[in-house]
């Protein structure tokens, strides 16, 4: 078996016993990224040199008896929506292109502490906005299962990475899905913590009210390990929350006694895929079988997620996104033939004497911004942020914006009423497994129904984990999504951890790249 | 104006940077004058991922300012994003309050003592924070029309007051903004200095015409970025008379179809406001809470805790000077418009020469004369409390006359002297009685027409003998002159 084979947990453990170096490992996984990412393109930007440099000066330190942090020299993978100090950032957008950060994220920074080995910038929806990592400016990234599927999105560069063999740990975000679907696309476990459980200091904003990070790995003990690396409060993040982080990695292998599983009726309805009803349900079983009572309950609002989500995200991202204007940083357009472009029209106005084009026509700095931004934004960047500045303008503020905001306080409600009488949700991640590339890139109506499961955790601002829980029967990886209560992580991650004690569902790997 | 047909009305809405040591939500400094974006960071130049956090001090800076002005504080305010696009607003929007601000309901009294006006309360409507935007500077030279942006300004903490439209003069204009000013700068809340740009004011004016039919408003029109006092003042006096003349020759009135609030801008050279925006242009800000900030919570404990922190403030501090010392408002009111310092100073030399209307004399008249003439602030001035007192001592128990006082005023300030080490410069003392004595029996001795002129009913013809004591010893006292002259005389 070969180092990529291996778990995050126990590569980590051999690093501690020295029976692998760092640089051993960086090598494998370059290894790896250079004979497969030319199919995958999990990745938009690598530097290997920087990662063996740094990878050998963990390795001395350890040598020298000095210490070495938590991640003592694992290699990781960064979705390119946090920013990395000197090295280029670019959300997977034209506008950003040539974006070098003059700081750290926080989670970089904890990383780096903790003596993480960045791998390299792995490849995304464009600010984070899709389910397929189609919408990238650069390339499409693909399903290591079956590379003709996508890997799912938006962090789908995160999970095909890591189901290539070509990282043993990633990091994510998840806006409204993004790290859990593309986990259960790509057979991948991934967490989307508790909101204010990591800080998004350097995360570049998509939706600041439902942005958060989180690990990608190939088991529940793995991303137990990465989490308690990033997690905890930021004084630069005020909606980051003060609370001890526990010492997930400790505990994630101790089973919980007693656990109390609620079923959703709702995530049971039409349109869910029969054979991920399957495997969910037989893993509901898993769980009997390991001491879990199960209780059907009700979500009366999970229906009203996706309309809801649709507003509220777009809304704050047509904000956010508004400080991308060519002027203080990022793609600018070419000045010169926009205003040749503007002397034109003026002249041809001019001709024909139309006064009332004259009075309208563009400033040179309004141009400059119209210009820019039809450039440097892809189209459903520029879908969404219509749609939020419509949502957010007089007149229809109340009727859009405000009445989400309500819906979604009954979201949350819906919840915390669940978890008076459960410790965890259980249901499927996805409602399908990995859809073609291109099947589902001219109608973005049915690519959102694909967050049917997922977006209303992150309106109710609560953790959630995707793990595999079977395949389909085309060999499609499926995924099984638990939801937990505010910062309730660690049982979480140890509920996980149980399920995947009993099935062997997430050392599968898929054939690419030959046999690890 | 009570010869114009119409009030004029008006509402100011004021900016004041607050005086913290960093900006609003990141740790740069606020500092003025510093080389173009030097004082920047990721957070202030809205860098991709950057997030903002509150600074505190900011907020209770707020706090005291909406107190001293009596609003009401609500229990929870939030903040929220102003978007438009400006390349000096790096981020695309403000961090700003809309619907749920800090402060509101409260009220400024002004007064005139020059009695101008009544005395009165200007309402505030609210008071809110918010960061404020870089600068543009736009360098035309060359034909290059190029803009460069100064980003050293962005983030730092601004005070927004919004008056009600209250204000009914030029004259109540000045004293709302210059009551303003003097409490906040004896809060410490901001140095409001109007050249650096810490004191901004937008005014919003229109005028009511009283005509055969009733009351007519005129449009509203704001007036923008009015960076003295005296622009204020003109660019209102010229407002209202455009406004009346606009009504004269169309007859337009608010709420007519197709008025609107119209935005104007001051040109003192010419001496005319101008039209900044033509057209009809809702502006849609599309405002919204920042996802990005917590909401504040000030409880009624908080409040208290700040109020009863607050220094005495100048309308109490005016009160208290007048009924302690008997002076006039007049007086109370140039003491108190200097600033705490000079209101310590006049209380110390009250205190020591013993005669409170006395001591303001010398303060407002004297002291305030050669901080003028030499340009200097009170901490420049030679002359401490202390010395100013015994002088003005000296003067309250008879024993120096008041233009021989001002000599000594004069020495003591040019020589750092005490009044004692003056007098005896000068050679100024209290002449001994029997030289006074025999200095009039001379000068009576010396001029007969005088005394026939006295001893024929013109007592007021003495008044020549004591120029000429004054020549033989300028020690002597006008008065104990005149009297012991009168006493010769009457003897004779």
């Amino acid at each position: 078996m070969s180092l990529t084979a291996h778990s995050a947990a126990d590569l980590l453990r051999d690093l501690a016993a020295r029976k692998v170096s760092s640089v051993e490992l960086v090598n494998a996984y370059a290894e790896r990224i250079r004979r497969l990412d030319g199919q995958i393109k999990a990745f938009l930007h690598v530097d290997f040199d920087a990662a063996l440099a740094r990878a050998k000066e963990i390795d001395g330190r350890r040598a020298a008896g000095k210490p070495v942090g938590k991640l003592g020299g694992l290699p990781v993978a960064i979705k390119d929506v946090l920013c990395t100090q000197g090295i280029k950032t670019t959300c997977a957008s034209k506008i950003l292109q040539n974006f070098v950060p003059p700081y750290d994220a926080t989670v970089v920074r904890k990383l780096k502490e903790a003596d993480a080995v960045i791998l390299g910038k792995t490849n995304m929806d464009e600010f984070a906005m899709g389910g397929s990592t189609e919408n990238s400016a650069y390339f499409k990234t693909t399903n290591p299962w079956d590379t003709s599927r996508v890997p799912g999105g938006s962090s789908g560069g995160a999970a095909a990475c890591l189901a290539a063999g070509m990282a043993p740990l990633s990091i994510g975000t998840d806006t409204g899905g993004s790290i859990r679907q593309p986990a259960a696309f790509c057979g991948v476990t991934g967490i989307k913590p508790t909101y204010g459980r990591v800080s998004r200091y350097g995360l570049v904003a998509f939706a600041s009210s439902l942005d958060q990070i989180g690990p990608l790995g190939r088991s529940a003990e793995d991303c137990a390990l990465l989490l308690e690396a990033i997690a905890g409060h930021d004084p630069r993040d005020s909606t980051s929350a003060d609370l001890p982080v526990p010492e997930y990695a400790k505990s994630v292998s101790q089973p919980l006694a007693g656990l109390k599983l609620g079923l959703v009726r709702e995530y049971f309805g039409k349109g869910l895929d029969s054979e991920i009803e399957a495997a969910v349900r037989e893993a509901v079983k898993v769980y009997q079988s390991l001491g879990a009572t199960v209780k059907e309950l009700s979500m009366p609002h999970s229906k009203y997620g996706i309309a809801t989500y649709y507003i509220i995200a777009p809304s704050e991202a047509s904000s956010n996104l508004a400080r991308y204007d060519g002027v203080h940083y990022g793609y600018r357009t070419d000045e010169k033939a926009m205003l040749d472009e503007l002397a034109a029209e003026q002249k041809k106005y001019e001709a024909e004497n139309n006064t009332k084009k004259l009075a309208d026509l563009d400033t040179p700095l309004i141009r400059l911004y119209r210009k820019t931004r039809a450039e440097g934004f892809g189209p459903e960047v520029k879908r969404r942020i219509m749609l939020g500045t419509y949502t957010l303008s007089a007149g229809y503020y109340d009727a859009y914006y405000l009445k989400a905001l309500k819906v979604r306080r009954l979201i949350r409600q819906d919840y915390d009423r669940a978890f008076e009488e459960v410790d965890f949700l259980v249901g499927p991640t996805t409602p399908n497994p990995a859809f073609k590339l291109g099947e589902k890139t001219d109608d973005p109506l049915a690519m959102y129904l694909e967050d049917l499961y997922t977006v209303t955790l992150n309106l109710a601002g609560l953790g959630g984990i995707s793990l595999p829980c079977g395949f389909t029967k085309s060999g499609l990886p499926i995924g099984l999504q638990l939801q937990c209560r505010p910062f309730d992580e660690e049982r979480l991650l140890r509920a996980a951890a149980m399920y995947q004690r009993a099935t062997d569902w997430h050392t599968k790997r898929p054939t690419i790249g030959g046999k690890e | 104006m009570p010869d114009q047909p119409y009030d004029l009305i008006v509402g100011l809405e004021t900016h004041v940077q607050l005086l913290t040591q960093t900006k609003l939500f990141c740790g740069c400094s606020t500092k003025f004058g510093a080389a173009p974006n030097t004082q920047t960071c990721p957070v202030c130049i809205g860098l991709p991922g950057s997030l903002p956090v509150m600074n505190r001090k900011a907020f209770r800076l707020g706090l005291v300012a909406a107190i001293a002005l009596n609003c009401e504080i609500p229990e929870f305010t939030k903040w929220d994003r102003k978007q438009y696009y400006y390349p000096d607003l790096p981020k695309g929007y403000q961090i700003s309050q809309y619907d749920l601000p800090m402060s509101k309901s409260g009220w400024l009294e002004i007064s005139d003592p020059k009695g101008r006006f009544a005395t009165k309360k200007v309402g505030i409507i609210r008071a809110h924070l918010e960061e404020d935007a870089g600068k543009s500077l736009h360098d035309e030279a060359a034909g290059k029309a190029d803009s460069r942006i100064d980003l050293n300004r962005t983030g730092t903490p601004l005070l927004e007051i919004v008056s009600a439209p209250d204000i009914r003069s030029t004259e109540e204009t000045r004293a709302y903004l210059t009551e303003l000013k003097l409490l906040l700068t004896y809060l410490n809340v901001s140095d409001c200095n109007m050249q650096e740009g810490s004191l901004r004011v937008d005014a919003n004016v229109n005028i009511h015409i009283q005509t055969l039919q009733g009351k007519i408003a005129t449009p509203i029109v704001e007036i923008k970025n009015l960076n003295s006092f005296r622009f204020i003042e003109r660019a209102l006096a010229y407002e209202a008379k455009r406004q009346y003349d606009v009504w004269q020759e169309t007859g337009r009135k608010m709420g007519d179809p197709g008025t609107f609030k119209q935005t104007r801008g001051w040109d003192d050279a010419k001496g005319v406001t101008f039209s900044q925006r033509e057209k009809e242009e809702s502006s849609d800000y599309r405002y919204f809470p920042d996802p990005d900030l917590c909401p504040v919570i000030t409880l009624a404990g908080d409040v208290r805790e700040v109020r009863g922190s607050l220094a005495e403030l100048p309308a109490a501090m005016r009160h208290r000077l007048e009924k302690s010392y008997g002076i006039t408002p007049y007086d109370s009111d140039v003491i108190v418009a200097q600033g705490q310092p000079l209101v310590t100073y006049y209380e110390e030399v009250a205190r020591i020469g013993g005669d409170g209307k006395k001591a303001a004399n010398w303060v407002t008249q004297e002291v305030l004369r050669v901080l003028n003439e030499q340009a200097w602030s009170l901490e420049k001035f030679p002359l401490t409390a202390g010395a100013l007192g015994e002088l003005v001592k000296l003067v309250v128990a008879g024993e120096i006359e008041i233009t021989r006082a001002k000599e000594v005023f004069n020495d003591m300030v040019a020589h750092k002297r005490s009044a004692a080490e003056s007098m005896a410069a000068l050679g100024i003392g209290k002449v001994d009685s029997s030289e006074l004595e025999a200095i009039c029996r001379e000068i009576v001795a010396a001029n007969p027409k005088i005394v026939a002129d006295v001893k024929s009913g013109k007592q007021q013809a003495v008044g020549a003998l004591v120029g000429q004591a004054k020549k033989k010893n300028p020690n002597a006292n006008p008065n104990d002159v005149r009297r012991i002259c009168l006493e010769i005389i009457e003897r004779m």
